[in-house]
């Protein structure tokens, strides 16, 4: 089968998400389209998958116009999805999932899970995936549960599988566990689109490369000759640099100081678990983990967000084990969230409003209670030009700006006070390259002014890009404290699953 | 989410926008979704509403059988007549636009109540039972001391306000200790307060000598609003209160835009997650938002008893606390909405008035226009389609990135 998308053109009112982007795929081959968030990516395998229509430009399936008008036309026509998030209902079992809409009907509309169960077994073997028909997807993990979205979308019969971001939730080493079966599906015939903005991935798996910038195909690369900076400037549209840069740390006296911290998580299990550590003035300190083993309980802890439920928190000395968020804003702490969206911004509030969010309180921004919204604008223009937020004004809707430029006022909102604590939470992840450059320069140069840095991560790439001092959290606790020159990403990765 | 938003969010948190005006910190509006959408509303309930004055009119009915084009001159004369009639009640010489005015102070009070709930994500429908209680409070002031007007009338204003806080504070309380929604105990305490009321009219030290209904004691002559075109002809009621009304709307336009808490009201209602991270107290301010629109609502019940009636009577709310509610939605939650939508509600009440008495229209007719507008308010998606108004709010949004 071969599936070509010729001129796909899709205007949105005062903006071209796909111009005349021309691309083709055939079967037994893997397609990896890169591009940054904005780039038009999902807008493109929207209208592929038939949720949107394009204005101009032709789906062809072997020399074939198709006319899709739903989901359910694109996947009659051999074209599968795996959404980047799931699409599972978590309480019912594999099999149930996977034949939800299609399900197999004894006679008189009976149910037959039992040809449900066969079949996803058989899928399951030919692909060596090791899915258990009757588990229930909520108790499966995340790498589990995704292959339960490849055997839905093979059992729908596709040809052409699209996987939008496949590895942003998966460990390292389930990582190369996807990448194998990736690999067998490839070698049993399918055709693979593989949608990403991890460089690293995409020299490591495509037969081919597509770079999408701004809504249009800027350029096609073979992943035998290309290299990770060419892609990035590629993406980007000019040079970037990929490595961090930064000399070797002086630690100086220790800034914040955890000692047998406890919390409990929303269900009131222990998702911290006697956990101690320091964090000194010109360090950055990393905490590598898969996400949910407690590395959100402990930011909200330190941040005043989440009840402590055991231990101490020092900061600079002075006990803030029980301070309340804005005590801590107080005691110098920036605090880059991890959820932008949920907590670090109000993405209905103007960029102005969003940068005296947390300082709106005190002069020079309000007196009384009155608000200088004069002195506020001018402290948010000097923050967009210092840290470069691209945006036609300081008084459009936060909402309006990419998620690169939204992590950048946050940033900057955060770190353009003098602070003596940074803690820094998924400090780059949903943000395009070009800004991931900037922010890890600010984090550098933050603790070369003389700041303690602690950075939560679950890009591993990133946590021994940054730091001086790596710890590994597992199921609450820290499993092991690691320099990044004595280490590798493999033995990391060990100790995020688990082992000892 | 939208279907023409290029990129799916699932992990987006709830938009509560939609109960909000699009206006940002300075209070800039945007005209297409605060006063083009809204406008076209109204257009429409009132060509909705022409359609159910005609189904009303039954001689004409009949007439479309034998005598098609005679039925459709006299269904638009009921029509002239009836819309002729609702307009010139409302606006249609000093006494019209008198009563308007003096309809709209209460609406206006009561709007800005449900108002300032839903700029800060909380929905007030409790505006009936705070007007209750904050005129019982202006009520006793009323009557019960004898001070100079200049003193008399803002002690009748704050009492109002107090009053109304404290019963608005109650459910402010209770969602931010106990989760208790705020809907399901602002409802409850209406009914509370409207019985309390009617027992309290029965308790001597309120009820007006003599009786054995629920009437109150009369205020005292000092702490009535003054009429304002009295001179003119005494019958003209307009007070005050209207006076107050806009006033009060000037300052809650302050508080939200130009003030510390109207900035962290207007936060933890787009974001209380990102409020909190900021470092507001979220259930502190739980309890001011719901003290700050009860005290609003307190004012509107002011306006009735020491404004518009001298007294208190069995339920002297009527139904102002629920039309803030419309009010509000079809105004924008912002406060300048809000004083338009009260003079346009008040304008109906005064119109649909004299159109009962001049025309076979009944005044039921008004209400069914002002929930048709709401209903057109409350789905704008109806009103872009017929008029094909443009979606601006819904264009998508591509990376304005480094490339740019």
């Amino acid at each position: 089968m071969k599936l070509e998308l010729k001129g796909i053109t899709k205007r949105f009112p005062g903006v071209v998400a796909n111009d005349h982007v021309d691309l083709e795929i055939e079967t037994g081959e893997i397609l990896c389209l890169l591009g940054e968030n904005g780039a038009g990516k999902s807008t493109l395998m929207n209208i592929l998958y038939g949720l949107y229509s394009a204005d101009e430009g032709d789906i062809v399936i072997d020399g074939k116009v198709q006319n899709f008008a739903g989901p359910g036309d694109a996947i009659a026509a051999g074209i599968g999805m795996v959404h980047q998030h799931f699409m599972l209902v978590p309480v019912f079992t594999v099999a149930e999932n996977v034949v939800l809409g299609v399900e197999p009907m004894r006679s008189a509309g009976i149910l037959d899970l039992d040809e449900a169960r066969r079949d996803v077994e058989a899928i399951s073997n030919q692909y060596n995936l090791a899915v258990d028909p009757n588990a229930v997807i909520e108790e499966l993990p995340v790498g589990i549960q995704q292959r339960v979205e490849i055997i839905k979308v093979l059992f729908r019969d596709a040809e052409i599988l699209v996987f939008d971001e496949p590895t942003a939730v998966l460990t390292p080493q389930e990582v190369d566990e996807f990448f194998k079966i990736v690999d067998k599906l490839k070698q049993d015939g399918k055709g693979i689109i593989f949608i990403t903005h991890k460089l690293k991935e995409v020299l490591e798996i495509a037969d081919r490369i597509a770079v999408l910038r701004r809504g249009a195909v800027v350029g096609t690369a073979d992943p035998a000759t290309a290299t990770e900076s060419g892609l990035a400037e590629m993406m980007v549209g000019r040079p970037v640099d990929l490595m961090v840069h930064k000399a070797p740390s002086h630690p100086g006296e220790a800034v914040l100081s955890v000692s047998d911290l406890t919390v409990m998580n929303i269900q009131g299990r222990k998702a911290v678990d006697g956990v101690s550590f320091e964090v000194r003035r010109n360090e950055i300190v990393g905490i590598a983990g898969v996400q949910g083993n407690g590395q959100t309980e402990l930011v909200e802890a330190l941040t005043g967000l989440r009840e402590v439920a055991g231990g101490t928190v020092l900061i600079q000395g002075e006990d803030h084990t029980d301070s309340n968020p804005r005590q801590i804003h107080n005691a110098g702490v920036a605090h880059v969230p991890e959820d932008r969206q949920r907590s670090g911004l109000i993405l209905g509030f103007t960029l102005t409003e969003n940068f005296v969010l947390d300082s709106y309180h005190a002069v020079p921004f309000s007196e009384g209670i009155k608000m200088d919204w004069k002195a506020s604008r001018e402290e948010a223009n000097r923050l967009i030009e210092e840290f470069d937020v691209r945006t036609p004004s300081s008084e459009i809707p936060a909402s309006n700006l990419s998620g690169g430029n939204q992590q950048k006022v946050i940033v900057a909102r955060e770190f353009g006070r003098q602070v003596d604590l940074v803690i820094a939470s998924q400090p780059t992840r949903g943000v395009d390259v070009g800004s991931i450059e900037f922010i890890h320069e600010r984090i550098v140069s933050e603790r070369d002014a003389g700041s303690a840095v602690l950075i939560v991560s679950t890009e591993l790439d990133e946590v021994m890009a940054l730091s001086d001092r790596i710890l590994v959290m597992f199921d609450g606790r820290i499993v092991a404290e690691k320099r990044p020159e004595e280490t590798t990403n493999a033995e990391l990765g060990l100790y995020m699953a688990g082992a000892s | 989410m939208s279907d023409v938003t290029p990129t799916s969010k699932p992990d987006q948190p709830e938009d509560r926008s939609s109960f909000v005006a699009d206006v940002t910190g300075v209070g800039r509006i945007d005209w297409r979704s605060n006063i083009l959408i809204p406008a076209l509303a109204i257009l429409s309930a009132l060509v909705v509403g022409a359609i159910f004055i005609a189904l009303g009119d039954l001689d004409t009915l009949r007439l479309w059988g034998s005598d098609p084009g005679r039925a459709l001159s006299e269904t638009f004369g009921t029509l002239g007549d009836a819309y002729g009639a609702l307009f010139r009640g409302a606006l249609g010489g000093i006494n019209p636009i008198s009563e308007t005015l003096t309809r709209a102070a209460p609406l206006i009070l009561a709007g800005l109540a449900v108002a300032v709930g839903f700029q800060a994500g909380l929905f007030n429908i409790g505006a009936n039972g705070q007007m209750l209680i904050g005129g019982m409070f202006a009520l006793v002031v009323g009557f019960q001391f004898d001070l100079p007007l200049l003193i008399h009338i803002p002690l009748a204003i704050v009492a109002a306000f107090i009053g109304g806080a404290l019963w608005g504070a109650i459910p402010g309380y209770l969602r931010a200790k106990t989760g208790a929604h705020e809907v399901i105990t602002t409802i409850m305490l209406n009914f509370i307060a409207l019985r309390l009321v009617d027992y309290l009219l029965t308790v001597k030290f309120f009820q007006l000598e003599g009786r054995n209904d629920p009437v109150s004691k009369s205020v005292l002559d000092s702490a009535r609003y003054p009429k304002l075109i009295e001179f003119i002809n005494p019958r003209y009621r307009v007070h005050l209160g209207i006076i107050i009304a806009i006033l009060v709307a000037v300052g809650v336009w302050w508080l939200l835009y130009r003030s510390t808490i109207g900035f962290e009201f207007r936060a933890v209602g787009a974001n209380p997650d990102g409020a909190r991270y900021a470092g507001m107290n979220v259930v502190f301010l739980y309890v001011a938002v719901m003290a700050v629109a009860g005290g609003l609502a307190g004012l509107a019940g002011g306006d009735q008893v020491v404004g518009t009636l001298g007294r208190a009577t069995s339920g002297f709310s009527g139904v102002i606390g629920f039309d803030a509610i419309a009010l509000a939605l079809l105004g924008r939650s912002h406060p300048f909405g809000v004083v338009a939508a009260g003079l346009l509600f008040g304008g109906l009440a005064a119109g649909g008035q004299a159109m009962q008495a001049t025309t076979n229209v009944g005044i039921d007719i008004v209400q069914v226009i002002q929930a048709l507008i709401i209903v057109f308010i409350a789905a704008p998606a109806l009103i872009k389609a017929i008029f094909r108004v443009r979606a601006e709010a819904e264009s998508a949004q591509v990376s304005q990135g480094w490339a740019t």
